[in-house]
């Protein structure tokens, strides 16, 4: 995929954390998995992300701890390269080239300097071939590596990761494929296989899905499709072999895992209940039951205390030895489908989809975190195959997102229909939705779509359905009830020519409502619930519709079924241009004039981001995936971008997130965007030559943003000024105490920050002052830190001077407060040095 | 291949008796079954787990205990008493009681010199073995309860005693105990419950294994009487132990019916320190398994259900072969039913009484070809109960239906029948007192004379008529060169349809031929090394048709003395593999008098016509080739068709007989039926029940 632009398309935010078994770091404080192009690592008892390792740029497909340090992490992607980290800085430490794409890795201690990894076999990619190499990775000093000493351990091993390990000290390598069992002894470089019939009279399915080896006896764990777990001793030979069969599991055994000192056996499956099976007793089983969705990895900390399962939920859980949960890490939530559409909440800015069943999850995407779900239909899910249950089908934000509108639909497959509208108002004092209408019988038939008006004054709700009308919502008040509640109900049903609706939008402004039937456009004010004009240019069926924006708003965009993407002038009445092209998404940016269409074309999806005024697209991007997209949206960026690039200049003001079929969630980047997050990495890596600690971290964080703040790429005139110590309240508010330092540190940053600060002329030459003062700081703090206590202690006398002196001023010049917090800045590594010094 | 009118018969009752107990003899290859009813059998486990010897039981005589020692076997029971059985005449020799109340289990110890009995008192007994006899030697102490497993040490100078809650270790020079081991109760309701030490597994390096009613299998260290580690191997009791001749393989039977197989193998591969491990589970059984016993490449297993059960353990096995396949014996390999080919009666023949039955008739055609209807029910004409404790041996009806015999252990009893339209009426012919006692019968076609074959490998004549019956004469074999060395009984006879020849084979695999007319032997057919499971004479060309516990055949001519041109023409091309592959022995031979050539053999599974005029199949052709043979058009089919024509249409066949009126009369007892009639097994939670 060569491109000449600059802009490629990554996983980034909401990736899948639970594609390959996460690891837990020697010290058991951080759990490292894969997600999307990155490695993230999250801490074991507060279940923060703390940060991720990005480099690669292709998905990571492995990460194993370094044996000969265990600060150090190999990742391996299928952009054909092998990384070292230092995880705990999120320093690359080293990257080595090996040029094809890989799918696993597996080290051992045993064989130093040698990863082992899974890559496609060269002839036929498309018979799923994959073998085992072993690399021998080259010592040098040089940052890039090209890795050339390749050599194949095993052809024809299984493409299932988990269908390999490592037994006992690295003697021997354990691998299944189908049926197959083989041990690869290093030293007699001899392979020992056996064989399972596929099925027995029984029914039984033999077929290997998971291997693990026991750290010290020689005895090899297999899990089968049917439920079995075989253990597996004397395989040096070849008939006196033995194996014992454990059945619990009415499922495949998805994985397997031995404890450190290999007494227990963890095995997990579809079933989600984590099995502890004692070691050598036979039967004596130990259960961990409604862990969430089914178990797809479970993995092990060095010193046996905590376990890590990762579900198909996508979702960590950190198990306590003590079969206790002791913390869970979610991701986004992906389900079979998503039904509903992306959208974006526009006060958390967060993506709003559906997630558990019955439920909206809502999503950040800015800290890759899940938020929280909202129960929409609360109901008790059951989980079992086959049964009809209520779904959310259709969601919808005003544009405060003060009202949020759902339909939950029952009964898709048969002919009885059921489906609720809810409408769910913002309670400020829950932080949370709150329902306030439910309709039961919005329409006789499915509701097809439904949109806010975006007017700031009067919020209207319209829905259209199959029965032929389309319908405004309205709050009103209901005499009925006490006054003080605003229930929704009916303002108007319109409908044209009997025609089936297919989509309707509002426009910027709110001042048209454009509802297609079948053809036909229908341009409707939803003032006076007058019909304006109708625009028809046949052939095909309306499927998207969608209002210019800014400059742009007297365009009205529509895309039928027989490839046609249509722009209307709405001044004039006419069709401005035309062009042939199968859509199959289009979606507007909220921010900008963009429009992104996907069109999907051959077998692959093509990307056309235009504005509506020219015909001509701004940015084409070809071969975007091999899918079918249905599903996009244009996340809002934090602080938008100042690309001059003209091809990435759309991605200035936010990001397009799409969804593929098969649910991975990708967006484009942007060159300069990669360059600020490696540079950033580098600045990390200077500033954090200090041990990490918890109030490292917090303090470490602040300092960032506040360095994020003061670039120069940061308009404050996009938005109202937020107070400066806001930062340091969510920093507050969302740490968990255990970690804070104690209150009376905090108090004088927390007082600093509900002061208002005073902006004025004078900011801009101040500001360049700051920053260059700020990196001599940098460069004298470093030498502080190698010098020891005293010192430290002398600042922190200091800082309490300061800090009386700051209490007294009722007011601060922006350029004093600045000097406060650098002081503050210098003076916390003492802490770290106490804390680490302390036995 | 021909039509017959079938009896299809499933109105015989017999039920298999549960298996209480095994015993394993490996130098002569041989494994003892005792079952619940107090019969004994012996099962050759090279030739296809022939089952050689039948020595059926008594009224209340429960076997508790097998044990061979050397090539003898004893029995033991709750009767108190201690059994040796002859074999060679497959009864019982003699029984000694051992005066401790019932005998819970019985012990030979390697050296072959002393058994030793575990008793209800309390009492470990050792028994001296003699040369004909054996003697009370002494008690070892005596304990409070009783005594249910025992095991001697290798060596032989230690036991093992298997006991309520504990398990007691003895010298053998002192009679003392050296030491007790405490086995725990079971937790919870089961607490209150005494720990039953099922059984108990002494082996060389001192390790004690025993099996008990909590589900435990247990390592004990005899040294300082420490337990070493404990299996939890089923909710239910672990009723049966057996180990391994080289000690590296236990298996353990359950209640549940599960085999549970312990290996020692080293932990970490190439050193020595080896351990106990629970490998495989073996689920062949319904019910409780009451014994198990490891021979050398399988696991046998018999219990409640009353199958015995062969798992080949496939590591140990040097080449995969039919004769290494997993095994099922459930019915007894002899004829349990003797049919009057003539009058259309059939005698069944149960432990303890005879049923004499007339077959139903039919209206010629049924709606379909396949169904007819029956005009006549068939019925039973008779029940006859045997006298004395002693089970039945074997039993005839004559071809023409006039008489009834049957033998027990002790006496030979000929019945002569009356059948005047309903009433039916027996008066007693005959009694022959225990020297006369057959190991088989069987009548002359014309139901002129009954064969009774007997100790020695003779048979003895008694001739019918309506006036009376008398004793003719004995047939004894050529006695050349094998005058010394006993001579195994006899056991199958068929005489020649024209009464001119009689061939009787025995154990040793002997099979001699006489002339009746001459009351000599005439010749002996060459010894084979497999048992010899069903033969027939030819009734026109005078051949005798043998069928071996290998799933050979041979054809033997008696008039020239040697093997015909076909049985050699079959020992040279060989048998089809799905042939060989079979695992039941065939148990009869019969002939089709409208064609000569047909040869009907059936055995559990099957009925076979073989036509010798067809040429034989190799290994390339298809074996159960019917359908596609209905599927060509008539010329083609004499292209493809070969010898063996086999009819899988019904199943688990006890006996198959060719009346005279050209009808088949063939006796199922289908294995459902036969586990209805089981009691309830233990119940047990199944998934997603």
């Amino acid at each position: 995929m060569v491109e000449e632009s600059d802009v490629r398309v990554v996983r980034f935010g909401g990736s899948k954390i639970n594609l390959r078994p996460p690891i837990i770091s020697t010290d058991s404080r951080f759990v490292l998995c894969t997600s999307g192009d990155s490695v993230k690592v999250y801490s074991t008892r507060t279940e923060e992300w703390l940060h991720s390792l990005q480099g690669h740029t292709n998905q990571v497909t492995g990460i194993a701890l370094n044996p000969a340090n265990h600060l150090q992490v190999y990742s391996c992607s299928a952009d054909g390269t092998v990384k070292l980290w230092d995880f705990i800085d999120g320093i690359l430490i080293k990257t080595f080239i090996i040029g094809y794409p890989l799918f696993a890795i597996y080290v051992s201690e045993k064989h130093e300097g040698i990863v082992f990894l899974h890559i496609a076999m060269d002839t036929d990619s498309k018979k799923e071939g994959f073998q085992l190499v072993a690399v021998h990775l080259p010592k040098s000093a040089e940052q890039e590596v090209e890795a050339k000493e390749l050599s194949a351990v095993s052809s024809h091993i299984s493409p299932n990761p988990s269908c390999t390990a490592f037994g006992r000290e690295g003697q021997y390598i354990a691998f299944a494929r189908n049926l197959q069992l083989n041990v690869y002894f290093f030293r007699k470089q001899k392979t020992y296989s056996f064989s399972l019939k596929a099925t027995d009279k029984k029914g039984a399915k033999n077929a290997f899905t998971c291997i693990a080896c026991h750290p010290t006896d020689d005895c090899i764990a297999t899990g089968h499709e049917d439920g079995k777990i075989r253990l597996w001793r004397n395989f040096i030979h070849k008939k006196e072999y033995t194996y014992s069969t454990q059945h619990w599991h009415h499922n495949a055994v998805n994985t397997l895992c031995f404890t450190p000192e290999g007494t227990n056996l963890l095995s997990g499956g579809i079933e989600s209940v984590l099995v502890q099976w004692q070691y050598g007793t036979g039967n004596r089983k130990e259960f961990l039951p409604r862990l969430g969705g089914s178990i797809l990895h479970v993995s092990a900390s060095s010193d046996g205390q905590l376990f890590c399962t990762s579900h198909s939920d996508n979702k960590i859980t950190v198990i306590e030895s003590s079969f206790k949960v002791c913390g869970v890490i979610q991701g986004l939530v992906k389900g079979d489908a998503v039904l509903t559409d992306l959208m974006i909440d526009p006060r958390s800015k967060a993506l709003v989809l559906n997630g558990k069943p019955g439920h909206l999850q809502f999503y950040s995407l800015l800290r890759d975190k899940h938020l929280y779900n909202l129960d929409i239909v609360q109901q008790e899910y059951i989980y079992e195959a086959g049964l009809d249950q209520f779904e959310v089908v259709k969601a919808a934000f005003d544009i405060k997102g003060y009202w949020l509108a759902t339909v939950e639909e029952r009964g898709q497959k048969s002919a009885d229909l059921e489906f609720f509208l809810k409408l769910w108002s913002y309670d400020e004092r829950t932080q949370s939705f709150v329902l306030n209408t439910t309709i039961t019988a919005a329409h006789t038939d499915r509701i097809i779509s439904m949109c806010f008006s975006s007017s700031e004054e009067t919020t209207m709700l319209v829905t259209i359905a199959e029965d032929g009308q389309f319908k405004a919502w309205c709050q009103g008040v209901d005499a009925d009830t006490k006054q003080d509640q605003n229930f929704w109900s009916c303002d108007f049903v319109g409908s044209y020519h009997n025609l089936k609706p297919t989509n309707c939008s509002f426009s910027a402004d709110s001042s048209l409502l454009a509802v297609s039937f079948q053809e036909v456009i229908t341009i409707w004010s939803p003032d006076t619930w007058e019909l304006l004009t109708t625009l028809c240019q046949p052939p095909g069926v309306i499927r998207d519709l969608c209002f210019g924006r800014l400059s742009c708003s007297k365009y009205l965009i529509s895309t039928t079924t027989r490839n046609l993407l249509c722009c209307w002038n709405l001044l004039t009445c006419a069709l401005e241009w035309s062009t042939s092209v199968e859509v199959s998404k289009l979606q507007s940016d909220p921010l900008s004039e963009n429009v992104a269409a996907f069109s999907y074309q051959s077998k692959h999806t093509d990307l056309f981001v235009f504005k509506p005024n020219e015909p001509r697209p701004l940015f084409t991007h070809k071969n975007v995936c091999s899918e079918k997209i249905h599903r996009a949206v244009f996340v809002p960026r934090e602080e938008p971008l100042n690309n001059c690039d003209e091809s990435s200049q759309w991605l200035n003001r936010s990001q397009l997130y799409f969804l593929t079929q098969n649910m991975d969630l990708l967006t484009f980047s942007t060159a300069t965007e990669e360059d600020r997050m490696l540079s950033s990495s580098t600045r990390l890596v200077i500033d954090d030559s200090v041990a990490v600690t918890p109030f490292y971290l917090l303090l470490g964080k602040h300092r960032q943003q506040q360095q994020k703040l003061n670039t120069p790429s940061h308009q404050a005139a996009d938005r109202p000024q937020q107070p400066q110590g806001s930062v340091t309240i969510t920093e507050l508010l969302h740490t968990p105490a255990h970690v804070l330092p104690p209150a009376s540190v905090l108090c004088s940053m927390f007082v600093s920050s509900l002061l208002i600060s005073n902006t004025g002329v004078l900011q801009d030459p101040l500001r360049k002052e700051m920053e260059s003062s700020e990196q001599e700081m940098n460069s004298e703090k470093e030498e502080e830190d190698s010098e020891g206590e005293m010192e430290a202690c002398d600042s922190q006398q200091e800082l309490r001077v300061q800090g009386s002196v700051d209490e007294v001023t009722p007011k601060l010049s922006k350029a004093q407060e600045r000097e406060l917090k650098r002081v503050r800045k210098t003076d916390f590594s003492w802490m770290a040095g106490l804390i680490a010094s302390k036995p | 291949m021909g039509e017959f009118k079938v009896h299809r018969v499933r109105f015989f009752d017999y039920m298999p008796s549960g298996i209480r107990a095994l015993a394993f003899n490996r130098d002569i290859e041989r494994i003892a079954v005792a079952r619940m009813d107090g019969s004994v059998e012996v099962f050759h486990c090279s030739d296809r787990f022939f089952q050689e010897k039948i020595i059926p039981g008594r009224e209340q005589c429960g076997i508790e205990g097998l044990s061979w020692v050397g090539e003898r076997l004893f029995s033991a029971g709750l009767n108190g008493g201690i059994t040796e059985y002859d074999l060679t005449n497959q009864k019982v020799k003699y029984t000694v009681d051992a005066y401790g109340g019932p005998i819970w289990t019985i012990a030979g110890n390697q050296q072959g010199t002393h058994l030793a009995v575990g008793c209800e008192d309390g009492t470990v007994k050792l028994f001296e073995v003699n040369e004909d006899k054996i003697q009370f030697e002494r008690n070892l102490d005596r304990q409070k309860s009783r005594i249910i497993s025992l095991s001697w040490h290798p060596s032989g100078s230690k036991i093992a005693a298997g006991m309520m809650d504990m398990i007691q270790i003895f010298n053998v020079e002192t009679g003392h105990s050296v030491h007790r081991l405490l086995a725990d109760r079971g937790v919870g309701t089961s607490r209150s419950k005494e720990c039953v030490v099922w059984s108990v597994v002494y082996l060389s390096d001192g390790t004690i294994i025993s099996g008990d009613s909590v589900g435990m299998v247990k390592l004990w260290d005899d040294q300082t009487g420490t337990l070493i580690k404990s299996h939890n191997v089923t909710k239910c009791d672990v009723l049966a132990l057996s180990v391994s001749q080289n000690e590296d393989s236990l298996v353990a039977g359950t209640s549940e019916g599960t085999v549970v197989q312990f290996q020692f193998i080293s932990m970490v591969l190439g050193k020595d320190d080896k351990e106990w491990v629970r490998t495989r589970t073996f689920k062949n059984h319904t019910h409780d398994i009451r014994a198990v016993a490891e021979i050398t490449t399988a696991v046998v297993s018999g219990g409640m259900d009353a199958q015995l059960v062969v798992r080949p353990l496939l590591d140990k096995v040097e080449v995969r072969s039919a004769a290494s396949a997993l095994r099922k014996i459930h019915f007894p390999h002899r004829r349990l039913v003797s049919c009057a080919r003539k009058s259309g009666l059939m005698l069944f023949q149960y432990p303890g009484h005879l049923e004499l039955w007339r077959l139903g008739e039919s209206e010629g055609k049924g709606e379909d070809d396949i169904h007819l209807f029956v005009k006549r029910n068939p019925e039973k004409l008779l029940h006859l109960k045997v006298k004395g404790e002693d089970h039945i041996r074997c039993s005839a009806v004559s071809p023409c239906g006039e008489w009834i015999v049957y033998s027990t252990a002790s006496s030979l009893r000929l019945y002569r029948l009356h059948c005047d339209n309903n009433n039916v009426s027996i008066t007693k012919v005959l009694q022959i007192s225990t020297e006369l006692s057959a190991n088989q019968l069987c009548f002359s076609s014309d139901s002129s004379h009954l064969f009774s074959a007997s100790t020695q490998s003779s048979v003895h004549l008694v001739s019918l008529s309506q006036s009376g019956c008398k004793f003719v004469g004995t047939l004894k074999p050529k006695s050349g060169e094998r005058t010394i060395g006993i001579r195994e009984s006899s056991k199958i006879i068929p005489a020649s349809e024209d009464g001119k020849w009689l061939a009787s084979a025995n154990s040793d695999h002997e099979v001699h031929i006489y002339n009746l007319q001459t009351r000599k032997a005439h010749c002996t057919v060459p010894v084979y090394s497999s048992a010899v499971t069903a033969m027939g004479i030819h009734p026109t060309t005078n051949c005798l048709f043998m069928m071996y516990a290998d799933q050979q055949m041979c054809e033997y001519s008696i008039e020239q003395k040697q093997y015909t041109d076909w049985s050699r023409m079959v020992q040279r091309k060989g048998l089809h593999r799905f042939w060989m592959e079979r695992d039941t022995p065939c148990l009869n031979v019969m002939f089709n008098p409208q064609h000569p050539s047909h040869v009907i053999l059936h055995d559990t599974y099957m009925l076979c016509i073989i036509d010798q005029s067809l040429p034989l199949p190799d290994d390339k052709t298809q074996f159960y080739n019917q359908l596609t043979l209905k599927s060509l058009p008539e010329e083609q089919r004499k292209s493809h068709s070969h010898a063996f024509k086999v009819c899988k249409t019904f199943k688990d066949i006890l006996c198959v007989e060719l009346m005279s009126d050209q009808s088949l009369v063939v006796v199922e007892r289908p294995l459902e039926d036969v586990a209805s009639q089981l009691p309830a097994p233990i119940k047990q939670k199944k998934f997603a029940t």
